[in-house]
């Protein structure tokens, strides 16, 4: 038992450090990025599970009957008392933690999800009273603002929510990339693989892993929506929708979300860069439009 | 609820009628029924967009807060700079640094010369 709780523990401890390090790093992911995100899933439940049972196995250890009655032995003990010969503190300490740890990841993950809901559904109002609906493009909504934003919202009645700025920013083929990216994310139900793993970084806050994986999954469910959409665009259509937006937001973020229109970019780029030589675009953001040129 | 937020006084239920009839005839005219009218006040209500003084016969209703204010609120989420995380919407273009922005810039300038 003490063994098998051991092998648990060293498996636990792997997918909680090593081989999360490992994948962020990889550069596989980037390529097959549905792949990479089953096994994100898969490293963080079995992780969770890993951990539990390894203190649920070390915790049973003393107990030999199967398991209910060796439950039903400890519930009677710890009521009652006396506890069976060989159960000392360690051991209800450990099944104790296996308890809390349980608890507290699903409940964290159950509230996670209750109050996306709720905001989720706030945010619908508000789009309903701010958009109109954008004729022959069913589940398409168009909001009066210069930022030039895009977004799903998932639910009973998915909208996609287009605004004005990037209408005008965007030319129409662009514009249809930016759909079909954004139905793939409603059509893979990509905001509950999301939910999971907020819920898994805000229950355990001080746990960079937790941190560095909703980042990734964040990075490879675009990655994922760019490749569907890809099916339906041209590649070069998309990545230059992506920097178009982008290089635009870096003005829309820290402009005053009321002020109408966006700081005037600056036309020159960096003096040193030459004209043909095409900066490495960093960050998540020059991932995903590498990889669109790139193939 | 545009009617609402452009009125400067709380208007009746009645009074949003007439108004939104008056609207309704200069784009082909149509009837609005009293009872719409109410049901939609209501569902608004609920939401925390309208408020309902009950002193006085008839209700009065007014907006909770500005079309501006509304705006605003949305676009902290959209953009995510909302003090709560919990919206995780699926932005198209999550956030960039001025930084890689600057750099997307470059890339541009440069495929369109190329």
């Amino acid at each position: 038992m003490y063994a098998a709780a051991a092998v648990l523990a060293l498996i636990a401890v792997a997918l909680a450090w090593p081989v999360p390090i490992a994948l962020a790093r990889a550069s596989w992911p980037s390529r097959t990025p549905g792949r990479a995100l089953a096994l994100w899933q898969l490293i963080a439940l079995a992780g969770g599970t890993s951990m539990i049972g390894a203190l649920l196995l070390f915790g049973f250890a003393p107990f030999v009957g199967s398991g209910a009655a060796d439950a039903g032995l400890l519930l009677s003990g710890l009521i009652s008392g006396p506890l069976p010969t060989g159960v000392g503190a360690v051991h209800i300490v450990a099944l104790g933690a296996a308890v809390l740890l349980g608890a507290h990841l699903l409940l964290n993950l159950g509230t996670t999800a209750v109050r996306a809901e709720r905001s989720r559904r706030r945010h619908h109002a508000l789009v309903e009273l701010l958009s109109s609906p954008v004729p022959g493009r069913p589940g398409t909504r168009m909001l009066d603002h210069a930022a030039p934003v895009a977004y799903c919202l998932p639910g009973m009645h998915t909208v996609t929510v287009l605004s004005e700025g990037l209408v005008e920013l965007l030319d129409r083929d662009q514009l249809d990339a930016v759909l079909a990216h954004e139905r793939t994310h409603l059509r893979q139900h990509h905001h509950l693989v999301l939910l999971a793993f907020t819920a898994w970084n805000s229950a355990l806050p001080w746990f960079p892993i937790a941190n560095r994986a909703e980042r990734a999954v964040a990075l490879l469910v675009e990655m994922l929506a760019d490749d569907t959409a890809r099916r339906e665009v041209d590649a070069a259509t998309l990545a230059t929708a992506i920097a178009l937006v982008g290089s635009a937001w870096g003005d829309v973020a820290h402009a005053d979300v009321l002020g109408a229109a966006p700081r005037q970019v600056s036309a020159t780029g960096p003096a040193s860069a030459g004209p043909q030589a095409s900066p490495p675009v960093t960050g998540a953001i020059g991932a995903r439009i590498s990889r669109l040129l790139a193939a | 609820m545009d009617l609402l937020w452009d009125a400067a006084t709380p208007l009746t239920a009645n009074e949003l009628r007439a108004a939104l009839e008056a609207g309704g005839a200069a784009a082909g005219g149509r009837d609005v029924a009293a009872t719409t009218v109410l049901t939609v006040l209501s569902r608004l209500e609920t939401k925390g967009f309208v408020d309902r003084t009950r002193e006085s016969r008839p209700h009065l209703y007014t907006a909770v807060s500005g079309r501006a204010e509304h705006t605003a609120e949305l676009m902290h989420e959209v953009l995510g700079t909302a003090s709560d995380r919990d919206a995780a919407l699926a932005r198209f273009v999550g956030q960039v640094s001025p930084e890689e922005a600057e750099m997307l810039r470059t890339l541009l300038a440069s495929r369109d010369q190329a």
